[in-house]
């Protein structure tokens, strides 16, 4: 069947199969593998994209529940201008270790932010819990997040410093 | 310039432009971008397979049919590969040929694989490999330690240190206790499950991507299953999606068996297991089962402790000998052991093979003694700590049950009495016990556990390391060596190494993939050892070829050798300066090589197993924690409080990376003693194998006020920059939780905290505290209520 969806805001298409869940439309249809394929039962999170303004885990869905629908992945979060203010908080400050759970764990504060732009600790730390990281012990994810709330209440107009366009180091 | 806070106790020497500085990990700009490729994110060569693995559905028994037609005839099956079309041997055991890559006639576990299909697609080979007819001839079946014991079974033989007459001892002692605790094992729940690519290759030759700390072990067990050469076969990694020890000798057999269906097929062969056959069919951290006996004064001074560790090792011996073996190397923790029985069980049991997992057993062994000496506090109505204290390592006590002299105890002492400072630990003990004497339902607890951790391996031949170190024409430089990227940032420590030793910026040196063509004969990332082995091994390499690049400046300068200097990207002497890329021409152009290998092992490390004596450990980590929680004595609920960490990482590479290996490893600690718990049915089935139903910590389960600092002081060993390991060493400051949960037992309980069996989950919480006196709470309630009003 063909599955059309708006991702990172650009239109894309494929024939897939109709048990095709939309991570593996994302990794093996579309070549975005920022999204992980951690526990396919939604519970470790590592799978996370946003969906219509939500934070879903993409192993739950068919790709064809998302015919049509607006989808947000990690590869969509930086801009022109650099990084997106979570992005930099989480490189900066070592809030990743391995990196695997990182791009569900971004789009899971950034849905967060979006719909809370002043979370307290503790809702932070709730909307976290979807999310499991088995290295850092999550605490400067959580300061980061944050970090990032406090800034973007403080600066109204998305005027946030350009992330440097240096080259990626040690690949 | 990144601005991770510094800690007030690493303030790098002037000198130093990288090490120390606590800089991001190399990988962090790709982290957060989705854009660090992990194995299943590479791009398939074309004509690549899936493969699946059909599994065996009984603990121990005969195979004695194996219907593979409807498999075979599934669409998209390529081939379904049995024992029988292993090239080479069916062995992927890590030291001893106890473990087959596919089961022949026996089964030795449940969910033990026993064929394997290669498809078109994975979804096809899931579906087929579920198709097979296998009939096994079930035998009884040993799942448990105590079942084990019992049938008497072992994978390795039984081994023990020991000093005196302790069972004479403890009888003459003023004082004795006995007790038995069960400690459960840890699944590692690395977010990337195990994973390998296997491409073919010219004239035999085999490409193996696989997520594996060890890439020189599954280069020989490769070779092995496939009948060829090592130098036929090549092992690759990047970067692991963590690994924690699970991809030590873990990842061999998904490896082995990627490489057999490659070679079967010519074509290239993918194998991820998915999540539930990850947890089902890869080893754990093992469980152990302690009895102890222990003497005592009326200080609380251990006069002898008797004690033994029965480990569930499961179907074969993998890492067995060493996991156990450190147990019996932290036994003591920080604690003098006048004479000891320190003995150890090694028991098969027909369930997957138990391995390594950080720590690497010293876990189950600190937490043994740790129990002892809570007992011995309650027994005396002492307060725990100072019981630690009194059984410190200290002058004319301080060597080992394996004849290792603590040279650096007073370090140790020293950090915990700065922590019980920092903690305010007094004054919260006054304030906890005068609140339990109030709340009848929610009860508090605290403590404050020491932790010193033996850094080497202890298997002596693996202290060793490799690395290759080119410098190009434009002065950048090609970084590569034996040890494994997991998450923890060892490749971004040794790059800071390496720039530093060049005096260049960090950009110009090039982080590549750990491969066993380029580094051979590798020792496992693992005992916490990466970067002082790796770091060694590039800091020589680097220093080679700076010397040969020295010479030609010295030379074009006209000054002696000793006078140049790299710094700041230039090669200077006296007034003299060039550019290190120019130098680095200048040097080719005079065919000078600008390449070199390193090698490094570490020194004055001798073990002597058959006498038990020696001096297996370059060096001891310290580090303590001090934990508060709450308890619902009704319920069993836990919430932890606060912590506090004050932690011994040497001078650090990098703090940045250091603290957050301490955090993790808590973190990770902590849910190994309370939520983290594996279930097994009586046929020997893991019924926790996935997420849903295994529990490790998320984000609200952190503690809400958690403090962490480094402990400052240098490596008195000559390790690079003076640092020490922190991969290991954190994870047992947990120990603090168990025992501040055994404390509001005891609280809720006297007598009962030390039942307390790990991990501490709501329903050991109410074990241990046995009946609940609902009348009585509820009238200290009423009775607290009308004092109040």
């Amino acid at each position: 069947m063909n599955v059309t969806l708006t991702v990172n805001g650009e239109t894309r298409s494929a024939e897939v199969p109709p048990e095709t869940t939309l991570l593996v439309f994302l990794r093996e249809y579309l070549n975005l593998t920022g999204a992980k394929t951690g526990c396919d039962i939604g519970d470790c999170g590592a799978c996370t994209v946003i969906l219509d303004g939500k934070a879903v885990n993409a192993c739950l869905m068919l790709a064809a529940q998302a015919d049509g629908r607006d989808v947000i992945t990690i590869e969509g979060l930086a801009t022109r201008e650099g990084l997106h203010p979570l992005q930099k908080v989480f490189e900066e400050t070592g809030a990743l270790q391995c990196g695997f759970c990182g791009p569900g764990v971004i789009l899971s504060a950034k849905a967060l932010l979006d719909e809370n732009p002043a979370p307290s600790k503790q809702e932070i730390r709730n909307a976290l819990a979807g999310n499991l990281c088995r290295c850092t012990g999550y605490v400067k994810m959580i300061d980061g997040i944050q970090e990032v709330a406090e800034t973007m209440r403080s600066v109204p107009t998305p005027a946030l410093p350009a992330a440097s366009k240096g080259e990626q180091k040690h690949g | 310039m990144p601005r991770l806070d510094m800690p007030e106790s690493c303030v790098p020497e002037p000198p130093l432009r990288h090490v120390r500085q606590p800089l991001p990990h190399d990988s962090a700009r790709l982290h957060v971008q989705g854009a660090a490729p992990y194995i299943d994110d590479l791009p398939e060569p074309r004509g690549t397979l899936h493969l699946a693995v059909g599994r065996a559905a009984v603990a121990r028994g005969t195979i004695v049919t194996l219907d593979l037609s409807a498999v075979k005839a599934f669409p998209g099956v390529v081939a379904v590969i049995t024992a029988a079309d292993i090239p080479g041997a069916n062995d992927i055991a890590p030291t001893l040929a106890d473990e087959p890559m596919l089961a022949e006639t026996h089964v030795i576990y449940h969910g033990q694989p026993v064929f394997a299909v290669a498809a078109e697609t994975r979804d096809a080979a899931r579906r087929a490999a579920r198709l097979a007819t296998i009939e096994i001839d079930a035998e009884p079946a040993a799942i448990t330690i105590d079942q084990g014991l019992a049938r008497g079974e072992r994978v390795l033989p039984d081994y023990a240190f020991v000093e005196g007459d302790p069972g004479a001892v403890i009888a003459a002692s003023s004082d004795q206790m006995t007790g038995t605790m069960h400690i459960g094992g840890q699944e590692h729940f690395y977010l990337e499950g195990q994973i390998a690519l296997a491409s073919p290759g010219e004239s035999g030759a085999m490409l193996v991507h696989a997520s594996t700390q060890h890439p020189s072990e599954v280069q020989e067990i490769v070779a092995r299953v496939l009948g060829v050469p090592e130098a036929f076969v090549t092992c690759e990694i990047r970067r692991m999606g963590g690994a924690f020890g699970g991809k030590e000798t873990q990842g061999s057999q998904w490896a082995a068996i990627a490489a057999v269906a490659a070679r079967l097929t010519g074509r290239p062969c993918k194998l991820r297991l998915d999540r539930d056959d990850d947890m089902a069919l890869t080893g754990k951290r093992h469980d152990f089962r302690a009895d102890w006996s222990v003497g005592f004064d009326a200080d609380g001074r251990i006069t002898a402790l008797d004690l033994m560790l029965a480990a569930r090792c499961g179907c074969s011996a993998d890492c067995s000998a060493g996991v156990v073996d450190r147990a019996m190397f932290h036994a003591d923790n920080t604690y003098f052991l006048p004479a000891f029985r320190i003995d150890t069980r090694r028991v098969r049991t027909d369930t997957v093979s138990n391995t390594a997992f950080r720590g690497f057993g010293g876990p189950q062994g600190m937490l043994a003694i740790e129990r002892v000496i809570d007992a011995i506090a309650r027994r005396l109505g002492r307060d725990p700590l100072d019981v630690r204290k009194a059984n410190f390592y200290s002058e004319g006590r301080h060597v080992t049950p394996y004849g290792q002299t603590v040279e650096d105890f007073s370090t140790g002492l020293a950090l915990i009495e700065e922590l019980e400072r920092t903690s305010d630990y007094r004054a919260r003990r006054a304030a906890i016990t005068s609140f339990n004497e109030t709340s009848p339902i929610l009860k508090r607890g605290l403590a404050l556990t020491p932790v010193k951790f033996g850094i080497s391996f202890t298997l002596t031949p693996l202290n060793q390391a490799g690395a290759l170190v080119h410098v190009y024409r434009d002065g950048s430089v090609h970084l590569n060596h034996g040890g494994t990227e997991m998450g923890q940032g060892l490749f971004q420590k040794v790059a800071q190494v390496a720039a530093e030793e060049f005096g260049i910026a960090l950009e110009r040196v090039r982080i590549t993939p750990t491969s066993t063509d380029k580094v051979p004969n590798t020792a496992p990332t693992a005992a916490s050892s990466g970067s002082d082995l790796n770091g060694m091994a590039v800091q020589i390499a680097s220093r080679t070829i700076k010397a040969r690049m020295a010479a030609v400046a010295a030379e074009t300068f006209g000054v002696p050798v000793e006078d140049v200097v790299f710094r700041d990207d230039h090669v200077v002497a006296g007034n003299r300066r060039l550019e290190f890329g120019e130098l680095a021409k200048k040097a080719h152009a005079a065919r000078v090589s600008l390449s070199s290998t390193g090698f490094y092992k570490t020194p004055d490390l001798h073990w002597d197993r058959a006498r038990g004596k020696g001096r297996p450990f370059f060096y001891y980590a310290w580090g303590a924690a001090c934990s508060e929680v709450t308890i619902d004595v009704t319920t069993g609920e836990t919430k932890v409080l606060r912590v506090d960490i004050l932690h011994d990482v040497g001078r650090s590479l990098n703090p940045a990376l250091d603290i957050g290996q301490i955090e993790g490893g808590f973190v990770q600690g902590m849910g190994w003693l309370t939520t983290e718990e594996l279930v097994y049915d009586a046929a020997g089935r893991l019924l926790t194998h996935a997420p849903s139903t295994y529990k490790i910590p998320v984000s609200s389960d952190v503690p809400a006020d958690f403090r962490v600092a480094l402990f400052d002081d240098e490596n008195r060993a000559d390790t690079i920059y003076r640092s020490k390991a922190v991969g290991e060493p954190p994870l047992m400051l947990a120990i603090s939780v168990f025992s501040a949960i055994a404390d509001a037992v005891e609280a809720a309980s006297p007598g009962r905290g030390v039942l307390l069996d790990a991990p501490a989950t709501p329903e050991a919480i109410v074990t241990a505290i046995g009946p609940f006196d609902a009348a009585t709470a509820f009238a200290t309630l009423v009775s607290n209520a009308t004092s109040r009003t």
